[in-house]
């Protein structure tokens, strides 16, 4: 009984939409690189950085978008390393996106302590506040789930028509999952799949950085260690889950979050009293591995996904 | 551009990239240092020194080497063949698990038995437990790095359940931590008054195992023909299935004993922060060790050196010891790179 209880407040369902607001950017980011035929983990590490970068602008001074647009920044900077090393270079993109995690997260913790080095709780901001849509949030339980958020997830779903649209309905979409399932097509109409690979790797840990930036700046309004927490492998999965088409993916994101703010309720209630908390803090991660095997067979994979491409080369 | 591979490289091809890839990371390092307001130099001395620099830095250098010499032969085997198993992680606790399971009192015997008897079950643990993974895979299409990395979190939450439930020591004043293994479950000292302990030599043994295994024996063909091009072996009549599968039993048995032998051999209990990594940065030791079992060693050796010489480095020059991630994804990023231009040339066009 207390569970229907959960589901029938909208308190839940808003807790559902906030939890999953990260996980819809970098899922988009991910599918965009993926789309485009390279597997970036570099996500884990691109998340911590856009994270701290986002937080560390807004708490130097400047405005909370201005904050996004350099987490969003940062996140790209490591997109052009990662795409440099795997596009033109082919380079195991395995090694490389598990370098970039590695350097993305040891350098943004080696910047917090170099420019916060004394404090032992961390300082927070003024984060991003709900913004009530007029007449929409006075739905019953719907508007205060989807309509009493940030602006930040607010953009989180306009992202995910904008990325549907381009993706599906222009040439540069066309051409983005051509480069991810024929690149020698692609070669063949004089496009370079090298520009557009880097492009979309780019574009896609813009994204993931923003992902990282909504935990600092809108879900809490601090820096800490550990922060992401795997958040970026999850979206991994989530990736795979959504059959790599963002409408899916944004599906499988609130699902996935549905299902942590349950665990988060349901540990409070009576229910839980002789279970120990890790195995709900467990929950999402088994969650994702059986979303993986659930999809894996009827998945779609992109054809040249992780398939460098070598101009000239048959 | 483009690249060419090159037929016959000069030695100089061969040198010239991967030295340059290790000036530019310590070029790196020393600017990284200066934005921190610390004199490069000294910086890099004080790693060096710190590292190597007198006995008690070199033992402390072989001890941390020890289990990045078995997480890093676990990554080397498994990426031999192309299996991405990024959970060395898990593993390792999972060979801790056993370990103080049944080292703690469950099984009283001498030394003589209880070690290799320790040592076996683990292995088998951490077999077991990639084998999960590495069946999704074979089974159902699953990828693996993404259940590999999955599992770590999944398991270190299982570890600190069993740490503040059933196996959380009672003398333990409140913290998450099993009790002690038995003095006969420790590993002893190689020689008598040197803090190194037998890990050190059971790793070394484990690296030339590996390395029989894999230029001496069907299977190491296999696993290299596997990795080559999976489409080929088969067609080749190589399982690869079973072939991916017994890569992952070697490859998660061995990043078990890197648990064992830290439990067996340095702390003697179990606690949440047993491996800062182990797993992972076995990742970098395999990488730079360019997958070849015996040079792990040397790998292993240089980057427990650079962690422990960053350790001493920080309290010295007041310098984040972040510095040494930093310096160790560089190295690898960079001599990825290296290693491929040892091999192609840049074309225009």
């Amino acid at each position: 009984m207390e569970i229907i209880d959960i589901l029938l407040s909208a308190s839940f369902w808003a807790a559902a939409i906030r939890i999953a607001s990260p996980l819809i950017f970098a899922t988009l980011g991910e599918l965009i690189c993926e789309r485009a035929g390279v597997l970036n983990l570099g996500i884990e590490g691109i998340m911590v950085a856009g994270a701290f970068a986002g937080w560390m602008a807004v708490y130097s001074g400047t405005g909370l978008w201005i904050g996004v647009g350099t987490a969003m920044l940062v996140g790209m900077l490591f997109g052009l390393l990662h795409s440099t090393l795997t596009v033109p270079f082919g380079l195991s993109q395995h090694v490389v996106g598990l370098g970039v995690t590695l350097l993305a997260t040891s350098a943004t913790y080696y910047a917090y302590r170099l420019a916060l080095p004394e404090v032992t709780s961390p300082p927070k901001i003024q984060a991003f506040q709900p913004w009530d849509i007029p007449l929409l949030s006075d739905i019953p339980l719907l508007g205060p789930a989807l309509f009493s958020q940030t602006p930040f997830t607010y953009l989180a779903f306009i992202l995910v028509l904008v990325v549907s649209l381009v993706l599906y309905r222009t040439p540069l979409g066309l051409a983005v999952r051509a480069a991810g399932e024929n690149p020698a097509a692609v070669a063949a109409q004089g496009l370079s799949v090298t520009a557009i690979r880097m492009g979309a790797v780019i574009i896609g840990s813009g994204f993931m950085a923003m992902g990282g930036a909504f935990l600092t700046m809108s879900a809490f309004d601090s820096f800490f260690f550990e922060m992401v927490n795997g958040r970026g492998w999850i979206c991994i999965a989530l990736v795979v889950f959504g059959s790599w088409k963002p409408g899916k993916a944004l599906l499988g994101a609130v699902l996935f979050a549905a299902f942590d703010a349950l665990q988060i309720r349901v540990q409070q209630t009576s229910l839980a009293a002789d279970i120990p908390y890790q195995i709900f803090l467990m929950m999402p991660y088994i969650l994702s591995i059986l979303a993986l095997v659930l999809m894996s067979r009827r998945a779609q994979v992109p054809a040249a996904l992780m398939v460098p491409f070598n101009k000239g080369e048959r | 551009m483009r690249l060419e591979p090159i037929e016959n490289p000069t030695l100089a091809r061969k040198l010239v990239p991967p030295a340059l890839a290790i000036i530019a990371t310590v070029v790196i390092t020393a600017l990284l240092a200066m934005i921190a307001g610390a004199n490069p130099f000294s910086v890099l001395g004080l790693i060096v020194k710190g590292a190597f620099g007198s006995k008690f830095a070199l033992l402390e250098t072989l001890n941390r080497a020890t289990p990045l010499i078995f997480t890093g032969l676990a990554v080397a085997v498994a990426f031999r063949a192309k299996f991405w198993n990024i959970g060395a992680e898990a593993q390792l606790y999972a060979g801790a698990l056993i370990t103080v399971l049944l080292g703690t009192g469950a099984l009283a015997w001498p030394s003589f038995a209880i070690l290799p008897t320790l040592a076996i079950l683990s292995i088998l643990a951490g077999a077991i437990l990639l084998l999960i993974p590495a069946l999704l895979k074979t089974r159902f299409g699953v990828d693996e790095v993404v259940t590999t990395l999955l599992f770590n979190f999944i398991f270190l939450l299982f570890i600190s359940m069993l740490l503040e439930g059933p196996l959380k020591d009672p003398m333990g004043m409140g913290w998450p931590k099993s009790a002690r293994v038995l003095p006969e479950a420790r590993l002893p000292r190689i020689i008598d008054g040197l803090r190194l302990h037998w890990g050190f030599a059971l790793a070394i043994m484990s690296a030339i195992i590996v390395w029989v295994i894999q230029a001496r024996t069907t299977l190491g063909y296999e696993m290299r023909a596997v990795g080559l091009n999976r489409q080929a072996a088969a067609f080749a009549g190589i399982p690869v299935n079973l072939v991916l599968i017994k890569t992952a039993l070697l490859s998660g048995g061995l990043a078990a004993l890197a648990g064992f032998s830290e439990v067996a051999g340095l702390k003697g209990s179990l606690t949440l922060d047993l491996s800062p990594g182990f797993g992972y940065t076995g990742i970098i030791v395999a990488m730079l060790a360019l997958l070849n079992p015996l040079a792990v060693i040397m790998a292993a050796l240089f980057v427990a050196g650079i962690f422990v010489g960053a350790d001493s480095m920080s309290r010295a020059a007041d310098v984040p010891t972040y510095l040494a991630d930093i310096m160790l994804a560089t190295a690898l990023l960079l001599m990825v790179l290296a290693i491929m231009l040892t091999r192609f040339r840049i074309v225009r066009g």
